[in-house]
């Protein structure tokens, strides 16, 4: 192991932070078809390029992660800054992220304990749809979001008895059940504005209401960059307990249920209690980002929450690489701008994730970006 | 004979797969302290009296006891908490993790598994990983001083005979009082062979108080380190005794050892 310096580290956090944010600017600021085409083969040239002289990894690994993480951050509300009266852009970046937070959720269940969830975008509507009951009322909304998270992984414990006697595709089966289920069950429910919906209020927290467009530093900033900045947050916030679960004992028994189940149980670990672990967790962080997403959007219906959302989901964590967590975060951006900005593709937007998914189990069966090792947490590394 | 209890005894111990009869009452003793050879041809129920042993499969009837409690339809980890673990005939190690990975499940029981602790006591949670990593190191020491400076590289990388040691490791993390050893030489050259049983003999000697059940197919290996052996065939008990003893048995010699 070497150790870096500190300057070191910094100035390699900031050029890496530098680079992920000019490409992520040149993306979100091209507007015609050809503009983005190019902007996407520079992406594609640079981190091939990267990788293949082993900058990019070499400068990750000089960084440290959390350095690295403070840049990206840094970058991000730069970017937000650019953009700050531009809100069809800042709509897209607060949805990447919050897509992503769900992922992360998911990330849990499908990558840490191997317990696949085809419903995530039903959880991400629980969390909806309980903001949208709780959020009009007087709770504060910090604690409606935390609402949205528990009802997520309460409904979610609706599945527990059919998954814990059921895995792989079976177990798969029910979640889709599940799914479809939801929708349904969203669709009949008058109190809950059947098919047409509910609106909900903006987001306010401590009297700071986040939908009002403001006067900052002498410049108009439109209402969806503060949501940019709370779904920030929220990511920050999902990646570090995410990370730390997986690189504590936690991550190391989620990892032994999945990899060997027989195995596991011979050393004392209880598949059930870690399979319900990694659901709920992992339910719970879904639900808050449907919370979240619901207030900035102000309208939901079962129409976004269907099996087709869910596969979006899914395809990411495919694409990004099960157990890689920097890869997640690329997929989610690819996945949820591209089809917003190359218009033409829009319609055959589930056709082309699919043809994607199909084609990087087909060539890179581990997803795009490999599975990393656990890093060591003794007190050394803590 | 001594006078003390066997740590584990069974009793008419019978397992069906169907209309297989894998186990058909066996009755084996295991005394405190021995290291036992169970032998027999395949098929002869050596694997499935470990499974049952372990808790993968209830018996269909019969009783187990381990210091005298019955441990038969425990699940596999209310024996692991009971005092035993094993190794499998193919490698069960997580081959994705590292070799410092594999062994803190095998130390499952004595982490601490909460959420707080594990999120948010990191100092503290850095200091049981630093014990789990000594107590590894030393294990791997025994075996082989420069697998213990590889600790936190992956299994995948590591070699097979090397592998066997980790798993081997692995069990031992637990602090068992019984180890079963499902033939750790399956897969390995003449050669691994030798320096396993020099292995094996070390760990009885660095672990005095440990009782070793092994299955094995290389009667060097069992000639060598086992005090007693017992020959399985049809899952049942042909005859025990010492190696010698067993070998010469004339009805073993004919249709298992095939010596003449």
């Amino acid at each position: 192991m070497t150790a870096y310096r500190p300057a070191l580290r910094v100035l390699s956090a900031l050029a890496l932070g530098a680079v992920i944010g000019i490409l992520i600017y040149g993306l979100l600021a091209a507007e015609s078809e050809k503009a983005v085409g190019l902007v996407l083969l520079a992406v594609a040239l640079t981190v091939a390029a990267g990788l293949r002289t082993g900058v990019l990894p070499r400068l990750a690994r000089a960084a440290g992660s959390g350095p690295l993480l403070g840049s990206v951050a840094l970058a991000g509300v730069v970017l937000i800054a650019v953009f700050h009266d531009d809100p069809f852009v800042l709509l897209l970046v607060a949805r990447a992220l919050l897509v992503l937070v769900a992922c992360l959720g998911l990330h849990v269940q499908f990558a840490d304990a191997g317990v696949p969830n085809f419903a995530g975008a039903a959880f991400f509507g629980v969390g909806g749809y309980t903001a949208a009951v709780l959020g009009a009322g007087e709770i504060p909304h910090l604690l409606v979001l935390l609402a949205s998270g528990a009802m997520a992984a309460a409904v979610g414990s609706l599945l527990l008895l059919p998954l814990l006697r059921t895995r792989g595709h079976y177990a798969a089966l029910i979640t889709i059940a599940f799914g479809l289920l939801f929708r349904t069950f969203l669709e009949v429910n008058e109190g809950l504005g059947g098919p047409q919906g509910l609106k909900l209020p903006g987001l306010r927290i401590l009297g700071f209401a986040f939908n009002d467009d403001r006067q900052l530093l002498g410049l108009e900033v439109s209402g969806f960059a503060f949501y940019c900045l709370a779904a920030g947050v929220l990511a920050l916030g999902a990646v570090w307990l995410v990370r730390r679960v997986e690189r504590s004992w936690l991550g190391v028994s989620l990892d032994a249920v999945r990899l060997d189940e027989t195995a596991a149980a011979c050393f004392g670990i209880s598949l059930g209690r870690w399979k319900i672990a990694a659901l709920t967790l992992g339910n719970a962080i879904v639900g808050v980002a449907g919370g979240l997403s619901a207030m900035m959007v102000g309208f939901i219906a079962p129409n976004n929450f269907t099996f087709q959302e869910s596969l979006v989901l899914v395809s990411i964590l495919l694409l990004g690489g099960l157990g890689n967590l920097a890869g997640l975060a690329a997929a989610a951006l690819i996945v949820v701008w591209v089809p917003e900005k190359l218009q033409p593709i829009q319609e055959f937007r589930y056709l082309l994730f699919s043809v994607l998914v199909v084609l990087v189990l087909v060539l890179r069966p581990g997803g795009l970006v490999r599975r990393r090792a656990r890093q060591a947490f003794g007190s050394a590394a803590a | 004979m001594t006078g003390t209890a066997p740590l584990l005894s069974t009793r008419e111990l019978t397992r069906h797969f169907g209309g297989v009869v894998a186990l058909a009452g066996l009755d084996l003793e295991v005394r405190r302290g021995e290291l036992l050879g169970l032998i027999g041809p395949n098929g002869s129920g050596k694997t499935t009296f470990f499974n049952v042993l372990t808790g993968i499969f209830p018996p269909t009837e019969g009783d187990i006891l381990f210091a005298g409690a019955s441990i038969a339809r425990s699940t596999p980890q209310a024996v692991y908490r009971a005092g035993i673990t094993r190794t499998f005939q193919r490698s069960r190690l997580c081959l994705e993790l590292s070799i410092f990975d594999n062994l803190a499940i095998g130390a499952h029981g004595r982490l601490e598994h909460g959420f707080v602790f594990n999120v948010f006591r990191r100092k503290a949670l850095g200091r049981q990983a630093d014990e789990i990593a000594a107590a590894g190191a030393d294990l791997l020491e025994v075996f082989d001083p420069p697998l213990a400076r590889r600790l936190h590289e992956p299994m995948a990388g590591v070699a097979m005979i090397d592998r066997r040691r980790v798993e081997i490791c692995r069990a031992l993390m637990s602090r068992p009082r019984l180890l079963l050893l499902d033939e750790p030489s399956a897969g390995m050259t003449a050669d691994e062979t030798t320096r396993l049983m020099d292995d094996l003999l070390e760990v009885r000697r660095r672990f005095g108080e440990l009782t070793i059940v092994l299955i094995e197919h290389a009667m060097s290996v069992i000639q060598r380190v086992t005090d007693r052996c017992v020959v399985l065939n049809y899952g049942r008990k042909l005859c025990e005794g010492t190696f010698a003893e067993v070998s010469s048995d004339p009805e073993v010699r004919r249709a298992y050892l095939g010596l003449r």
